[in-house]
């Protein structure tokens, strides 16, 4: 038995798992660098109300929701309904971060959609959103009571992400 | 003709110039700093996208902090830096050599050896072999004889 000819099928054996997983992969999806670390602090006007200040200290201590939205994104009218739901559970706060967006078209989609935040800040120029690496709205980070960042979700939130991704999360943070 | 090429070419100058309608340093050399660092830069929002070449509205808000990090002296690398700690080594075109890239990089090295020390040693086992000639067998069997 020569062993040289089972080369090629290990090699075949390695790459075949590589590739399964590979192949699965959404290239569109880029894991937030801040998992595991502080999320960036920041302080903003409020959306309803300028003279009012929305900032990182305001959910210090807790665990919470971080969430990133816009009138102009489709992705957050379809999340809006679970976020209200969610709200009305009182599980845990919801911070929104009114991403390039227009005041007072923001101000309007609070009061004809519902408002599912505590409090909502208005970050015009997106610094504030580089700052925490968005590149897509809807975004929503999962923040333990120490400020790290224990969660980050791509996309609409819906039922069945929440059960999975941040339920068990939020039971561990708070389990600490 | 030459009006019509003349028109044609002045109709096409706002379509190059359109993507980056951010103002130009008066610095050359920051210029080019500049122009280096974001075709070297992904648009995360439009993937297969430079910052250079993108027009979403995240690349331009990107290459508005480049240019305010470089008027602010920034070097490059600490403009590498502020966007890898924000969007992760993934906004690079090139990797940057790290413990978690090192295998990126050390991968075609590997490869080129492997494939060398395998070329070595089947040409090797090929000079090992007599030669397979008609001639050199009735040599050998008249020799023996």
């Amino acid at each position: 038995m020569r062993l040289r000819y089972l080369v090629p099928i290990i090699a075949l054996g390695v790459l075949i798992p590589i590739f399964f997983i590979g192949l699965q992969r959404d290239p569109s999806t880029v894991p937030s660098p801040y998992l595991g670390k502080a999320a960036p602090s920041f302080s903003l006007p409020s959306v309803e109300d300028p003279a009012a200040t929305v900032s990182s200290e305001d959910y210090k201590g807790q665990v919470a929701l971080v969430n990133v939205w816009a009138t102009w994104c489709v992705g957050c009218r379809h999340e809006h309904d679970f976020l209200l739901t969610l709200a009305a559970r009182e599980e845990i706060p919801i911070y929104g971060l009114n991403w390039r967006d227009n005041r007072e078209e923001a101000v309007l989609w609070l009061q004809q959609l519902g408002n599912p935040y505590v409090a909502s800040a208005f970050d015009a120029d997106g610094k504030v959103g580089i700052d925490w690496g968005v590149y897509g709205a809807p975004e929503t980070f999962l923040i333990g009571p120490d400020g790290t960042v224990l969660h980050k979700h791509l996309g609409p939130l819906a039922q069945e992400s929440w059960e999975q991704d941040f339920v068990p999360k939020i039971a561990a943070a708070r389990g600490k | 003709m030459r009006a019509f090429v003349a028109a044609l070419l002045l109709s096409l100058t706002p379509l190059v110039f359109a993507i980056d309608a951010g103002e130009a340093f008066d610095d050359p050399v920051l210029q080019a700093r500049y122009e280096e660092i974001i075709s070297e830069v992904r648009c995360l929002q439009c993937q297969n996208e430079s910052l250079k070449d993108s027009n979403a509205f995240l690349a331009v808000d990107l290459r508005r902090e480049i240019r305010r990090l470089l008027s602010e002296g920034k070097t490059n690398a600490e403009i590498y830096d502020f966007l890898v700690q924000r969007y992760g080594e993934f906004a690079l075109y090139r990797p940057r050599m790290s413990g978690k890239t090192l295998f990126l990089w050390l991968a075609p090295l590997f490869l080129i050896a492997a494939g060398g020390v395998i070329a070595f040693r089947v040409v090797r086992g090929r000079m090992a072999l007599p030669v397979a000639d008609a001639a050199d067998d009735d040599v050998q069997l008249t020799d023996r004889t």
